[in-house]
């Protein structure tokens, strides 16, 4: 009875999960078509689309561009996020909701307004076109969450061994870098490797951003334009592969911060 | 703290924990506040013979409200937004309930992990792939025409069906996690009360889990939004060149007539719009709490 009850659930179950499955499936499948076209009927498996695609110059060096850029705006979005979370943390400053604000703000604006904004401001100021800017948009984005991960870590207990630190003459570098950061480490890691991924699959910011060197999002949308092709499917399966590789890594990282708090 | 050394480390712990927000604040500040002031102040400028000159003038503004083609997309693009925000609740919400009631606690996790997984499959290839499925040669078509249902191939990329269906794909994703997450927090023992008073199924889902799972709608349906009418990329390649939504107008003005103003002002309208709804958004989730 209660079995029979529950098939409409599961029928709808499999139904909802093809839906999300069926470009996904189609997207790898036909990255190995032996054909020119993407579509049925399927004639592979062979490998040539992704011989061409690490043989196309500007693709390979537009894979390099992005893993630069996740890597390194990361690194500066993890440390502010990081220090803005402690000083939060450590003993409210003035107007602490207000800094909250702010430093969340950025997530309920769109990234293409984000984009738009520093483009006109860096016009401005002088700064060109360049992986340094869709780098700065980058940490824009996702400071929020990097600093709202990390500040959800830190509880009662860091306090005390802060002070612990301080009574046993660490100083401020000492007992930032050597205590808090090291405790810290599965949640500094998980917000590294979010906000990589993040960066490795954005594009409206890279694509108004950057001018001669772009990231990878931005020439798989310029292959588009030769309508469909292995080629980009193979390109998408390949960012979709290191994407999947390093949420796993950030499952793990957030798994431990979690098992560790309790 | 009588004790003048403890109290002077702390002292010093105290500067340097406010300082320690310092750099990601003015970053904020520089990088994000100082630009939207930009394009505020911007969108009151005037574009003459390829120039900004600096006014204070509303021109910009009654253009794109005065503008037929500029006004449409805005239209175009709160329609969009809307169809895709209800369609996204309607077939995520008993994907989100199956999982928390239906399933037993040790298959939940697996599966909505595996539901939520093509989420990360690259942004821009996301939409692409929905074109392999519904262009004139792709799956549909394919298997249509050679089963003889249809002659001709449908027509279904290049529209706005096609633009929500991408929107759809994503975001019911995202809105099963916010709902699933809602649910998964009702107290069974509210659902166990109210059968024991003698309601029935419907009515211990219209009258206690609908209700108290509201909260995660709202959420999940405000973040949907915000995403959706800020999206360049869904509607650029599977619309196509049908219809424009403000996204696609902004970057027209930008790449094609590098015409500041009148992105600041399209963008500017974008982000008024998201505060509507957010109010409305928020009054909700308050009046249901009450």
């Amino acid at each position: 009875m209660h079995r029979l009850r529950n098939i409409p659930s599961y029928v709808y179950l499999v139904l909802a999960l093809s839906f999300i499955y069926l470009p996904v499936v189609v997207l790898v499948l036909f990255s190995f078509q032996d054909g020119v076209l993407p579509v049925f009927p399927f004639t592979g498996p062979s490998l040539q689309w992704y011989e061409k695609m690490l043989a196309n110059d500007r693709l390979v060096e537009s894979l390099g561009n992005s893993i630069m850029v996740a890597l390194l705006s990361s690194l500066v979005t993890t440390v502010l996020g990081f220090l803005a979370a402690y000083g939060m943390a450590r003993r409210k400053p003035r107007f602490a909701g207000g800094v909250r604000f702010v430093l969340m703000a950025p997530l309920t604006v769109s990234y293409l307004i984000i984009g738009m904004g520093l483009l006109i401001t860096l016009n401005m100021i002088g700064i060109p076109k360049s992986l340094f800017a869709v780098g700065l948009g980058h940490v824009v984005i996702n400071l929020p969450l990097c600093f709202a991960i990390i500040y959800s870590q830190f509880g009662d207990h860091l306090r005390n061994i802060d002070w612990a630190a301080r009574d046993l003459g660490a100083s401020d570098g000492q007992t930032l870098f050597r205590v808090i950061a090291p405790i810290m480490k599965p949640s500094l890691l998980a917000s590294f490797c979010l906000s990589a991924t993040l960066s490795w699959d954005e594009f409206i910011i890279a694509f108004l951003l950057s001018r001669f060197d772009v990231t990878l999002p931005v020439i798989i949308f310029e292959m588009l334009r030769a309508g469909l092709t292995p080629e980009v499917n193979a390109a998408g399966t390949m960012v979709f592969a290191i994407s999947m590789l390093t949420i796993g890594i950030t499952a793990i990282c957030m798994f431990i911060a979690f098992r560790g708090k309790k | 703290m009588s004790d003048p050394v403890g109290d002077n480390k702390k002292l010093k712990g105290c500067e340097f924990s406010r300082w320690a927000t310092q750099p990601a604040l003015i970053f904020t500040l520089i990088f994000f506040v100082t630009p939207l002031a930009i394009m505020v102040v911007i969108s009151f400028w005037q574009r003459v013979s390829g120039k900004l000159v600096a006014t204070w003038s509303g021109a910009n503004y009654i253009k794109f409200f005065g503008t037929d083609y500029l006004l449409e997309s805005l239209i175009n693009s709160i329609e969009v937004t809307l169809a895709t925000t209800v369609i996204s609740v309607l077939l995520a919400y008993p994907l989100a309930y199956i999982l928390a009631f239906r399933i037993s606690p040790k298959w939940q996790k697996i599966i909505l992990i595996f539901a939520v997984l093509p989420f990360w499959t690259a942004y821009v290839v996301r939409s692409y792939s929905w074109l392999l499925v519904i262009s004139e040669n792709g799956i549909i078509n394919y298997v249509l025409t050679s089963l003889g249902i249809v002659d001709q191939p449908l027509e279904m990329a290049y529209t706005r069906g096609a633009t929500i269906l991408g929107f759809v794909h994503f975001f019911t994703m995202l809105l099963t996690l916010t709902i699933y997450a809602n649910l998964v927090q009702i107290k069974p023992s509210y659902q166990k009360a109210a059968e024991d008073l003698g309601a029935s199924k419907l009515q211990v889902f219209l009258r206690i889990t609908l209700p108290l799972s509201i909260p995660g709608v709202a959420v999940g349906a405000f973040i949907t939004f915000v995403i959706a009418i800020g999206d360049y990329i869904t509607p650029q390649i599977l619309g196509g060149g049908t219809e424009v939504l403000v996204p696609q107008a902004i970057m027209l003005q930008v790449s094609r007539a590098a015409n500041f103003p009148m992105a600041s002002v399209m963008s500017i309208t974008l982000m008024l719009v998201i505060v509507v709804v957010y109010v409305i958004t928020a009054k909700h989730l308050k009046m249901d709490r009450v």
